[in-house]
C-alpha cells in the first residue's frame, strides 16, 4: 500500500502560512526592521516637536509639532511597508528559494495577500509606535479616526504593491534601493510632511498636485487634525485609484511575469 | 493499464532563441525510479523546472497522474516534490519551522509523525532548531530531501541529489530513496554518478542538446549499447596481427603477448574465441570487462555533439 497517500488538502494554510513567514521574518530582526525605524521618527520628533518646532508655526490652530507628526507617522508606514515586500521578495529571488514557493500550490492572489498583509501589518506597527512616541512631544485632535485608519491602511498596502513591483524589476541591490532613494523618499520629502503646499510659490503648490504622496498625506493630515490643503474626498479617492493601479501592476507580474517563473 | 504517474508530451522550451529543451516527450510509470541523465547544459533542469512549475512550458504538454500541469496546476504541485540541484535555503528559519512552513505551503497540516521519521531518517535531529545559516553543506542537502517529501507527494523529483556529498549521505539518501519507493512513490531523478543511476534506476533516458537521445530499461540499455573489453594474453608473443583480425580494432601491446579487443554487448563470445583458434594464436588466458553506464553516456552524448 502506498503510505503517501495524497494528504487532506486545505485551501486556506497556503496563504496562512505564507503569512506568518513573513510576519516572523520582520519579527526575528526587529531591531533592523521595527527599532530602526522608530528611532529614526523619535529623532524627527525630537527635531520637529521638541526644538526648531517651538520657533515654526505653519498652520494656524496648531503648534508645528502637531503638524509634522501626521507626515512622521506615515513616513514610517510608507517606508516600511515597502521595505519590508522588497527586501524579503527579492531576496527570495536574488538567493533562489523562491522557487520554494514556486513549486507549491500557493496562488498568486495567495501570493499576493500574503505578502501584501505582512508589510501592512509591519508598516502599521511602526506607525503606531510613532504615534505613542509622538504622544510625548504633542496630542494631536484625531478628527476623523477611522478616515486616519482608512488612509494608513491605504498608504500601507500601495506601497506593499509598489514593493512587489520593486522586488521583481530589480535585478540587484543598487536597482532595489533606486526606488527607496530616487522615487519614495524624494516624493515623500516633496508631498508635504515638513510644510503645507498652500505656503510655497504657485508654480510649486502646482508642481506639488503631481506628487502621489501628496493626496495620501494631506489626507492623513486631515483625518488627524481636521484641516488639510485638499477636501478629504479628492485626496481618498485619488490615493484608492492608485492603490487599484500598483494593485493590478503587481498581480500581473506576480502572474505573468517571467523574472518570477521564468 | 494504469494512468502515467508522469507524461510529458513534444516539450519544449526556448531560452534566449536556443531551445533547452527540444520536443521530448516520455512517460514515467507509478511506482518507478527513472533516471534523466545528460551532461551539463542538456537540458534536464530545464525539463524538471517545467515539472516542478517554476519555469513555464515553452510548448508540448506535462500531466502528472492524469492532471494537466497547466490547467490543474495546484493539484498537481501537490502530488510533486521537488529537491533542487541548487541549495535553496531561507538563512532566518531553523529546519523544524522551514519544514512546518513547506507543509504548509502544500495546504497539509502538521503530520507530526511523518515530519519526525524524515528528521530521523535523514540524521537532523541534532540540527532541528538551528537557522539554516549554521548548518553544513551536507545538511543543507538532508533538508532539502525533508523538504521535498514533507507533503508526502506522489512523484519526488531529484535533481542532481547527491552533487558534493559524502559518501555517508549519498548511501543514507539511496537507502531512504527505495524505502520511499517500495512504499509507492515515483521517483525521478538527475545525476551526474553514473553508477548510482545504473544501481537505482529501472529505465533511463539521456538527454543531450535538449533532445532525448535514448530511452531504455536499464538493463537494456546496458546490454544493447553496452560494450565489452576483451584481453587475450597468449602463451608466446607474436609479432603482428593476423590480417582479419585488425579490422575488429584489436590492437597488439609492445611485447607481443596482451590482444585487446572491443565487442558489442550481444555478440557472443565463442565467436570470438573460434576467431581466435582459427587465427592460430596460441591462447593462454582470456579476461572479459563489461563497458557500464558512463561509457555507454559518453559515447551516446559525443554522438550527440556531432549530430547537432
Amino acid at each position: 500500500m502506498n503510505q503517501h497517500q495524497e494528504p487532506p488538502f486545505t485551501s486556506w494554510l497556503p496563504f496562512y502560512t505564507l503569512l506568518q513567514k513573513e510576519v516572523r521574518r520582520f519579527l526575528r530582526v526587529a531591531s533592523q526592521t521595527l527599532v530602526t525605524p522608530v528611532i529614526t521618527a523619535s529623532l524627527y520628533l525630537f527635531i520637529f516637536g521638541a526644538t526648531l518646532g517651538e520657533r515654526i508655526s505653519v498652520l494656524e490652530g496648531f503648534s508645528y509639532a502637531q503638524f509634522v507628526i501626521p507626515g512622521l507617522i506615515l513616513m514610517g508606514v510608507i517606508n516600511n511597508s515597502f521595505a519590508n515586500v522588497a527586501s524579503s521578495l527579492f531576496m527570495s529571488r536574488y538567493l533562489g528559494n523562491i522557487v520554494d514557493l514556486l513549486v507549491t500550490p500557493v496562488t498568486p492572489s495567495q501570493f499576493i495577500m500574503a505578502y501584501t498583509l505582512a508589510a501592512m501589518l509591519r508598516g502599521l506597527a511602526v506607525g503606531m509606535v510613532v504615534w505613542l512616541i509622538s504622544c510625548l512631544f504633542a496630542t494631536l485632535p484625531w478628527a476623523h479616526p477611522l478616515a486616519a485608519l482608512g488612509m494608513a491602511c491605504l498608504a500601507s498596502f500601495l506601497f506593499a504593491q509598489f514593493g512587489i513591483i520593486a522586488a521583481i524589476h530589480a535585478d540587484n541591490f543598487d536597482a532595489l534601493s533606486m526606488y527607496t532613494n530616487f522615487i519614495i523618499l524624494p516624493l515623500i520629502y516633496l508631498g508635504g510632511v515638513f510644510y503645507p503646499i498652500s505656503i510655497l510659490p504657485p508654480l510649486w503648490a502646482k508642481l506639488s498636485h503631481l506628487n502621489p504622496l501628496f493626496y495620501l498625506i494631506d489626507g492623513f493630515r486631515y483625518a488627524l487634525l481636521g484641516v488639510g490643503d485638499l477636501p478629504f474626498i479628492v485626496s481618498f479617492t485619488v490615493v484608492t485609484v492608485m492603490a487599484l493601479i500598483l494593485f493590478l501592476w503587481a498581480a500581473t507580474l506576480i502572474t505573468r511575469s517571467h523574472r518570477l517563473r521564468t | 493499464m494504469s494512468i502515467p504517474a508522469l507524461a510529458i508530451k513534444n516539450l519544449s522550451k526556448e531560452y534566449d532563441g536556443s531551445l533547452a529543451v527540444n520536443d521530448i516527450s516520455f512517460t514515467i510509470e507509478p511506482g518507478e525510479i527513472f533516471g534523466l541523465l545528460g551532461p551539463n547544459g542538456a537540458g534536464k533542469s530545464t525539463a524538471i523546472n517545467m515539472i516542478g512549475g517554476v519555469s513555464r512550458i515553452g510548448s508540448g504538454t506535462i500531466e502528472v497522474f492524469g492532471f494537466d500541469n497547466q490547467s490543474d496546476s495546484r493539484t498537481t504541485r501537490r502530488m510533486v516534490g521537488v529537491m533542487h540541484q541548487e541549495i535553496v535555503i531561507d538563512n532566518f528559519f531553523t529546519i523544524d519551522q522551514a519544514l512546518r512552513f513547506h507543509a504548509g505551503y502544500y495546504g497539509v497540516r502538521d503530520d507530526s509523525a511523518w515530519r519526525q521519521r524524515l528528521i530521523d531518517r535523514l540524521g537532523l535531529k541534532p540540527h532541528l532548531h538551528k537557522v539554516m545559516i549554521k548548518l553544513s553543506g551536507g545538511m543543507k542537502r538532508r533538508f532539502m530531501i525533508a523538504k521535498a517529501l514533507i507533503h508526502k507527494p506522489q512523484l519526488l523529483i531529484l535533481d542532481e541529489p547527491t552533487a558534493g556529498v559524502d559518501v555517508e549521505l549519498r548511501h543514507t539518501l539511496w537507502d531512504f530513496v527505495r524505502e520511499i519507493n517500495q512504499q509507492g512513490t515515483t521517483i525521478l531523478l538527475t545525476t551526474h554518478y553514473l553508477e548510482e543511476a545504473e544501481q537505482m534506476c529501472d529505465r533511463i533516458a539521456i538527454m543531450n542538446h535538449g533532445k532525448l537521445i535514448a530511452l531504455e530499461a536499464t538493463a537494456t540499455l546496458l546490454k544493447e549499447l553496452g560494450t565489452r573489453s576483451i584481453l587475450v594474453h597468449l602463451q608466446t608473443p607474436i609479432k603482428q596481427l593476423p590480417e582479419d583480425l585488425c579490422c575488429q580494432d584489436a590492437v597488439l601491446d609492445d611485447a607481443g603477448t596482451t590482444l585487446q579487443l572491443t565487442m558489442s554487448a550481444n555478440q557472443p563470445t565463442g565467436d570470438l574465441l573460434r576467431h581466435l583458434c582459427d587465427a592460430g594464436l596460441p591462447i593462454a588466458d582470456i579476461e572479459t570487462r563489461k563497458a557500464g553506464l558512463e561509457e555507454i553516456f559518453l559515447q551516446m552524448t559525443k554522438a550527440g555533439k556531432v549530430e547537432t
